[in-house]
């Protein structure tokens, strides 16, 4: 696999501010990478210069094996960009304003038509084709976004904070068509703060802190890392509730127990204790009501590594 | 991949790919805005109303005057304690025209969050400043012809003569004289639409530079000229004149109105202070076109030389500037 997208030593200061420092960044064809942080943690500035919209203070960049502040034009010809709160002219048709990117990408009127109908029917937004974007909701603005992303027929497609605004259905549906521009063969990159929605559709991540990507991997490993492959188990007992702390305390492999609420027990271990827990707690008279792994998510990896950040500084 | 960069190696790809992309959209966007609809009303009806009381005028002259097509720009009537004409009308209107189809022009993409989205597409920013100037210009340009036509075909019909070849020339001088000075007023609110994020502050700086030149400039001119050189003999009185009349050179309005009074009135000779003993063996009568041509060239160049200064401003600050708000 080649690499799509490239940045070694990426520095970027906004006079004494620092928004990206020293990143480096390899992202190969084909995969969907997280970019994870923060608001204000230098996404954003990242993605500009990869598109070469701002100039880098120092650093290399190569994105399709092209210098973004060099030679703009051939990036951005195969380089599609859905910004963060994407904005269109309220007063034109969705198809008015995909015209216009379409003239802008020089594409040929029948070919700008066929390819214009095609991303609109994709994105669900054929029917309302000829109303005016002012009177768009947020979700149908986010889906003309991508559909203004593909209308180029991109090789990379970078998106900011895509779910962001969007109902909790309307991020599922928008993460789905996500999942579509990988299985077209596009490379992505997702720039995002809500950690747990885009989760789910990223091969690999980077957790971004100031300017600075701090963690990279999948999901699955990172948590591995940080968390150390920590188990939350949460319990539901009836009865005899009072003994069973120092009880569950007991099991190989437990490292804490905590008391959720009245008839509800956490405990956290090295391993998947589930069987052990089951059987001291039915063995001390209690009746299991449920019992439930939790898994962790990119939100606990997160805060974890922060907290231990702070507890070290 | 090492950190080592060429200095200074220049950026590939053509800096007009997109230019007619953007000045065709941005023209359909100005042609039918609401904003230049009330614009060319406020003009035409402005345009109707001098035009013909200078026709009604002009009726009891016709066959004296050879430049009756010229006269119908420049008559003045009177309305109570004001003259007016058409000329004077139109620099009036033209700067209010210019400065309402460029205030908003880099500010506005800003508010609508469109500029990052624009600039992702194949494009540099300069045909996307350069496209919006060029379809303000287009904008204004096709306003002033049609409406320098319309103004023909009225004497034609009105006065029964048809102009000259001479009137002709003089007129289509007027209308590229005129879509210089429009530029210089659109430039200048472009680069105040570059330089404030809020379309309301670019708009009341550019109309604020405008009643600067239009009200106060004159009033200034006159008391830094008696102040510098006071008039105490026929020699500094001269002196004092000839300064004041430099320092309003400073401002477009005078450039303008300078350049029509030598194109629209031909017997006009000399656009400064002229002596008795200079006049001395003159033949009267009306300069022929070239000569008044040359007369204003230094006006004209200068209004030119104001836009591409303004244009080149714009375009400086707007490449420097960050695309995120």
């Amino acid at each position: 696999m080649t690499a799509v997208i490239e940045a070694v030593g990426l520095i970027k200061r906004y006079g004494p501010v620092v928004a990206v420092d020293d990143l480096n960044l390899t992202i190969p064809s084909g995969e969907v990478y997280g970019l994870l942080g923060p608001n204000g943690s230098g996404k954003t500035t990242t993605i500009l210069m990869l598109l070469g919209l701002t100039e880098p203070t120092a650093g290399q960049v190569r994105v399709l094996g092209d210098d973004p502040s060099r030679n703009p034009l051939a990036v951005k010809r195969q380089v599609g960009y859905l910004p963060d709160s994407v904005g269109f002219y309220d007063e034109l048709s969705a198809r008015e304003n995909l015209r216009y990117t379409a003239e802008l990408n020089g594409l040929a009127r029948d070919d700008a038509e066929t390819r214009i109908d095609e991303v609109l029917t994709r994105m669900g937004l054929r029917d309302v084709a000829t109303r005016r974007v002012g009177a768009y909701s947020r979700g149908m603005r986010q889906r003309l976004g991508l559909a203004d992303v593909l209308l180029k027929r991109p090789q990379v497609a970078i998106l900011d904070e895509p779910t962001m605004g969007l109902d909790p259905e309307g991020a599922l549906e928008f993460l789905d068509m996500i999942r579509g521009l990988k299985a077209d063969g596009i490379t992505v990159l997702l720039a995002s703060h809500l950690l747990h929605q885009v989760q789910a559709v990223c091969d690999r991540v980077g957790l971004f802190h100031q300017g600075r990507i701090v963690l990279e991997g999948t999901v699955d490993a990172l948590s591995e890392r940080v968390l150390g492959g920590a188990y939350r188990i949460h319990l539901e007992v009836d009865g005899q509730a009072q003994a069973l702390e120092g009880t569950l305390s007991a099991v190989p492999g437990v490292v804490r127990v905590m008391r959720e609420s009245p008839r509800g027990y956490l405990v956290e271990a090295k391993s998947d204790v589930r069987g052990a827990v089951a059987h001291r707690v039915v063995a001390a008279g209690g009746a299991l009501l449920s019992l439930r792994l939790e898994r962790l998510g990119l939100d606990e990896v997160y805060a974890r590594y922060f907290q231990e950040v702070r507890h070290e500084g | 991949m090492k950190a080592e960069r060429p200095p200074l190696r220049r950026r590939e790809g053509s800096p007009w790919t997109g230019l007619w992309a953007v000045t065709l959209k941005e023209l359909g966007d100005h042609l039918s805005s609401a904003r230049m609809r009330l614009l060319e009303g406020l003009i035409l009806l402005t345009a109707l109303g001098t035009v013909s009381a200078a026709i009604q005028t002009l009726r009891t002259t016709v066959g004296e005057d050879p430049f009756l097509f010229l006269r119908i720009f420049t008559t003045s009537q009177q309305a109570g304690d004001i003259d007016y004409s058409f000329v004077l009308f139109l620099s009036f209107l033209i700067p209010l025209a210019a400065i309402a189809l460029g205030f908003d022009a880099v500010n506005g993409e800003y508010n609508r969050r469109t500029l990052s989205r624009v600039l992702s597409q194949p494009i540099y920013r300069d045909a996307l400043l350069a496209g919006k100037f060029l379809a303000g210009l287009f904008t204004l340009a096709i306003t002033l012809l049609a409406l320098w036509l319309l103004v023909t075909g009225l004497g034609i019909f009105r006065l029964g003569v048809i102009p000259s070849g001479e009137e002709v020339g003089r007129g289509l001088l007027f209308f590229i004289a005129t879509v210089a000075y429009a530029g210089i007023w659109l430039a200048l609110a472009m680069l105040f639409s570059v330089q404030f994020r809020q379309p309301a502050t670019s708009a009341l700086a550019a109309l604020a530079v405008w009643l600067f030149f239009a009200v106060f400039w004159p009033i200034l001119t006159g008391i830094v000229a008696q102040v510098v050189r006071p008039a105490d003999n026929p020699f500094a009185e001269l002196a004092q004149i000839q300064l004041r009349l430099a320092l309003s050179r400073l401002s477009p309005n005078t450039l303008y109105a300078e350049v029509l009074l030598s194109l629209l009135s031909p017997e006009t000779r000399a656009l400064g202070p002229v002596l008795i003993t200079q006049l001395e063996g003159a033949v009267r009568g009306a300069l022929p076109l070239s000569q008044s041509l040359l007369l204003a060239w230094p006006q004209f160049t200068g209004m030119i030389a104001a836009v591409l200064l303004l244009f080149a401003g714009t375009y400086v600050l707007f490449q420097r500037q960050e695309i995120r708000a």
